[in-house]
This record gives C-alpha cells, structure tokens and sequence, in this order.
C-alpha cells in the first residue's frame, strides 16, 4: 500500500534532511511544477484529484484554490498559510507530518503558492508545537539555501518567503478567520464571510488557508498525475489520510490508510480493539466537535458519515467505553469549548457556559428533568447560522448526539442525585 | 526596560509582515522569554514601537492564555485536560501534581519553581495522559512517574 505522507518517517531515525529528502525522491514535484507546469495546471491538476480539505470540513481544495483571482490584475501580494494550529481535542496528525517529514511541507507549501501566484506563506503554528517550528525553520533555511525557496526559485520567475508563526495559545486560531486576525496582530477573532478569505483574507489581500495534512498531499498529485491519487482511495473520495484513534483502545494511534477505509477495519486491526475489561459504546469520529456514533460498519469518509449522522471531522476519533460516564465525556468537551469561545458572539459564550453550568450541576447531582430541555434548546440554538464561526455549532454536535443516544444515562445521573460512574 | 537584543528580536519580527502590528504577540514573546512573563513598563515600550496604543498590546496579551501579565514560576507545567487525556486519568494526573507542589491550576508555588496551568489538547492523544513542561513533552504518563519528572526541573 502506498503512503505518500509518511513514507519518509521514521520515529527511529528521526526526520530527512535536504539531503535526504532529496535522495528520496524530494523536490521532483517543484522541480516538474515550477519548471514545466503552469500555474492554473497544478491547480487543474489538484481540482481534478478530488482531494477535500483535511482540517475538518472538507471542502474541495481545488475548488478554494480555483477562488484566488489570478492573471496581472489581481490583486499582490497574495498570501498562503498554512494551519498547522491543530487544537481540536482528540487530534494528532499534522504533528506527526510536521515532526517527521517537515520537508514534505516545505515541498507542498511552496508548489501550492506557485499554483495561486501567492509570494508570502505563513506557517501558523500552535505553542505547543516548538518541536515543529524548530524542525520546520530548519528545513525552510536548507530549503533556501538550496534555491527551492527564495528569489527567482529554479530560473522560473517565481519569487516565494516562508515564514514561521508561533502563536500563544486559543483554539480559535485554528478557525480561519481567526487565524487571519491573529497574524495580523488581534485577537483571534472571527470575521464574518463573505468577503471569503481567498478575496479578501490576510491584510486585506487574496490569501489560500489550508490544512497541513491537505497541503502535504499535493505533491503526490503532481508527481503521480490525479488519476493516481484517486485510485488510493476505495471510495473515490481520492488520497490516503491519516487516521487516529485514541481512549481506552489497546493501540492508541495514527496510521495513513487509504481515505475509505472501513471504521471497523481501523478499530480493530490498527488500534486493536478494546483494552482488556473495557467495552466499545460509541466514538466521537473527527475531533472533539463531531457527533457521537455507535456504528463501526462504514467507509470512513466526508460522504459516508453523514450517513451514520456525523462527519469525518479531523478522521482522529475519541473512543467512549463502558467505565466512562458518558455526561462527563461531554462535560469535559463542553468544558473545554466555553474556555476557548473568544467571546465575540453572545450565542456562543453564553450559550456554552449555560452549558457546562448545567452539565456540572446534572453530573454533580444537582440536575433536574427540566435541564435536559434547556440542554436540548441550547443544541437547536447554537446550531449552523447563530454564530460568527463553526464553533458553538461544534461544540454541540458531541452534546446533540449524547443527549440522544445516552439520554437515558443522563437522565440516571438525575434521578439517582449523582454519577453513576463515580 | 527593553534590552537591545529584545528591540532587535521586535524588529526582525516586523520586517516578517507588511504592517508592524503584525509582529504584536512576538514582541509580548519576546519580553516573555528573557522574564517570564510581560511586565507593564515592557508592555508600554513594545506598544510604542510598533505604533500600537497600550490598550490595544494589553488586549491582546490578555487575550492569548499563553502570555503571562504576573511572574510565574521558573518552570511552565501545563497539563492537558482535554477529552482524551480525560478518558485515561488526567484527573488523577493533576490531582498528584497539585499535591506535590501544594498549589492549584493558575498557581505558582512558593519557592517560584512551577506554574500550573492547564491547557488544551497537545497533540499527543496516543501517549495520554500528556502534559508540557518548559515546551518539552511528557507522555503515558501515571500518578506515581510524577515525582521523577518533577526531579527534572530545579
């Protein structure tokens, strides 16, 4: 099976250098974009490869890069960052590209500013993440040093700076527009679209937001050709992702398996199943901010979760077991999702704090029946087209899906005045 | 007062951007990493310079959980606290470290050797329960290992 994205990594050995990368077949794609592509092709190219956004949302990558206004009209500079901010509870990919293979990004992020004309990239790294900034600044100054970054980039007229940016904790920084914000020195606070970021994005100017993991597979689609890509995937959703499955599996991990793999397949055979004495009830399939799901038995894709009634979110799933309390498992995401809110809509910081309020006091003993209703209004009110941002509507997807599918937990922690799991 | 080396820290963070404010949260870093933590008249000193009013650096670094506007102690724990380390016993985790040290979450001792804080999700979901210290990642982590790692950080 091939793994485009990790097949240079080697925890053992730790990550290529130019070199190395090199030798592993590194730069062909800038080498073959840069010199014999133009630049509308390698977004062609990337259109026609059906690759979908890996942040979380899945929106069609050629499509966002087909938004950028190019031609000797549009508007310079134009801007790429890259999110590489990874917040979202549960979630631990783009580390593992970044710690392993930094290369490989420097490689994806400079053949996808040449394919959207952009001559300034920001990498927009969380705190916690010194290791990659470390490994990734290292790799941009042998990259340059080299010529693969930097003025005139291989005699093709294409001048590109990288820049690396280390922020200082929030998970709205991981939210696109408030990660244009925050590199422009404010607060991470949400803008309100449109103007769409791809028209108006980092100071004003035409900026492409990408995801580490979707930027890291580009080079695969230019050296192999769109049909190639396609063909990795079962499902034709197209690539390979990188899965992660974490809670009391006997193998917590990442793994890169072809985008369609069966949810059961990654369970059972990757993460091993269960921990001795622990029983599988349900899993949270994309991060913290997706719907709980209790079926195994799917193509684990953008198109088939909705299927099963939630989304592949980050493909990083949270697993629930029997000897964890299935109100504190969301009072602990809800915890978390009211500390982040930035504050800027009253839906969401109010509506969120309601939350955990009621949650803590359910949890605690303390609820009563009429909670679940306030819980229940709380989940249409925060839904898609309240707030700024997709945070609230995230945060409540966990807490939807709990009150549906453990309702009768819930409503045990009410009538028995306290966790039964305590 | 703002040494040369942080002035010229600040300055080579503008020339990253089109506009200085831009280079506002690495000017609050760059304090950060010779102190600790941002004191006011430093504050006041890198909001001139890159052309900001004091209120507006000051919004900012309260806005970012990661900037410190008091001292904190020489070593930075920040122990996850999201849902994956939850599910394996970081409770346990932080109940042992609050113990240890004798402070709680948002604390610093009082010999100023730690800070607690908690924080979001590292990253590290397949070696939970995880926890940062001074940048440097500890994972798989039990109530009973916490002492030795502690050891570490003097």
């Amino acid at each position: 099976m091939e793994r485009p994205l990790t097949k240079n990594i080697d925890p053992a050995r730790g990550p290529l250098d130019l070199k190395g990368y090199e030798a592993a077949g590194g730069y062909r794609a800038v080498r073959k974009a840069l010199g014999t592509m133009a630049p509308e092709d390698v977004t062609a190219a990337v259109k026609a490869s059906g690759l979908r956004g890996r942040g979380g949302a899945g929106f069609p990558t050629g499509q966002k890069w087909g938004f950028v206004p190019m031609g000797p009209e549009a508007p310079r500079p134009k801007y790429l960052c890259c999110n590489a901010d990874e917040m979202e509870p549960g979630t631990f990919k783009d580390r593992l590209l970044m710690e392993g293979d930094p290369h490989l990004l420097v490689e994806s992020l400079i053949v996808s500013c040449y394919a959207v004309q952009a001559g300034i990239c920001y990498v927009f790294l969380r705190y916690a993440y010194q290791k990659s900034a470390r490994l990734l600044e290292k790799a941009v100054a042998e990259a340059a040093a080299a010529g693969y970054v930097g003025r005139n980039i291989l005699g093709s007229g294409f001048d590109l700076e990288i820049h690396i940016h280390t922020s200082s904790g929030r998970y709205m920084c991981g939210e696109e527009t408030g990660l244009l914000n925050a590199l422009e020195g404010r607060r991470a606070s949400p803008r309100a679209k449109p103007p769409f970021p791809p028209i108006s994005g980092l100071f004003g100017k035409p900026t492409l937001i990408n995801n580490v993991e979707t930027l890291c597979s580009v080079p695969g689609i230019i050296n192999n050709g769109a049909d190639w890509f396609r063909k990795l995937s079962p499902t034709g959703e197209g690539g390979t992702k990188i899965y992660g499955m974490s809670g009391r599996v006997k193998r917590p991990g990442a793994w890169e398996l072809p985008m369609g793999t069966r949810l059961r397949e990654i369970f059972e055979v990757h993460a091993g199943g269960m921990k001795e004495g622990y029983a599988f009830r349900a899993l949270v399939p994309g991060g913290a901010s997706t719907d709980f799901q209790t079926e195994l038995d799917i193509d684990f894709d953008f198109t088939h979760e909705p299927q099963v009634g939630s989304r592949l979110g980050t493909g990083t799933a949270i697993v629930l077991d029997d000897k964890t309390c299935p109100v504190g498992f969301v009072l602990n995401i809800e915890r978390f999702m009211a500390r982040e809110s930035c504050g800027w809509c009253t839906p969401c910081w109010g509506g969120l704090s309601w939350i955990v309020k009621t949650l803590e006091a359910i949890e605690a003993g303390r609820g009563r029946m009429e909670d679940l209703a306030i819980l229940d209004r709380h989940c249409r009110e925060l839904a898609p087209g309240h707030t700024f941002c997709a945070l609230a509507p995230g945060a409540v997807e966990p807490l939807q899906s709990a009150l549906r599918l453990f309702r009768e937990d819930f409503e045990r922690h009410i009538r028995e005045k306290g966790c039964p799991w305590r | 007062m703002l040494t040369a080396d942080e002035r010229k820290e600040i300055e080579a963070a503008a020339a990253r951007y089109p506009v200085r404010r831009a280079a506002a949260l690495e000017a609050l870093q760059a304090i950060q990493r010779g102190r600790g933590w941002v004191p006011d008249e430093d504050l006041r000193e890198a909001a001139a310079l890159l052309g900001l009013t004091v209120d507006e650096l000051d919004g900012l670094a309260s806005f970012y959980s990661l900037v410190f506007r008091k001292p904190v102690g020489r070593h930075l724990i920040l122990v996850c606290d999201s849902i994956s380390c939850w599910i394996v016993g970081s409770e346990r985790i932080l109940d042992r470290l609050t113990r240890r040290l004798g402070i709680g979450l948002g604390e610093t001792d009082a010999e100023g050797r730690f800070t607690l804080l908690p924080v979001a999700c590292l990253g590290a979901c397949d070696h939970a329960p995880a926890m940062l210290i001074d940048g440097e990642l500890h994972g798989d982590l039990t109530p009973e290992g916490i002492d030795s790692i502690l050891e570490r950080y003097q």
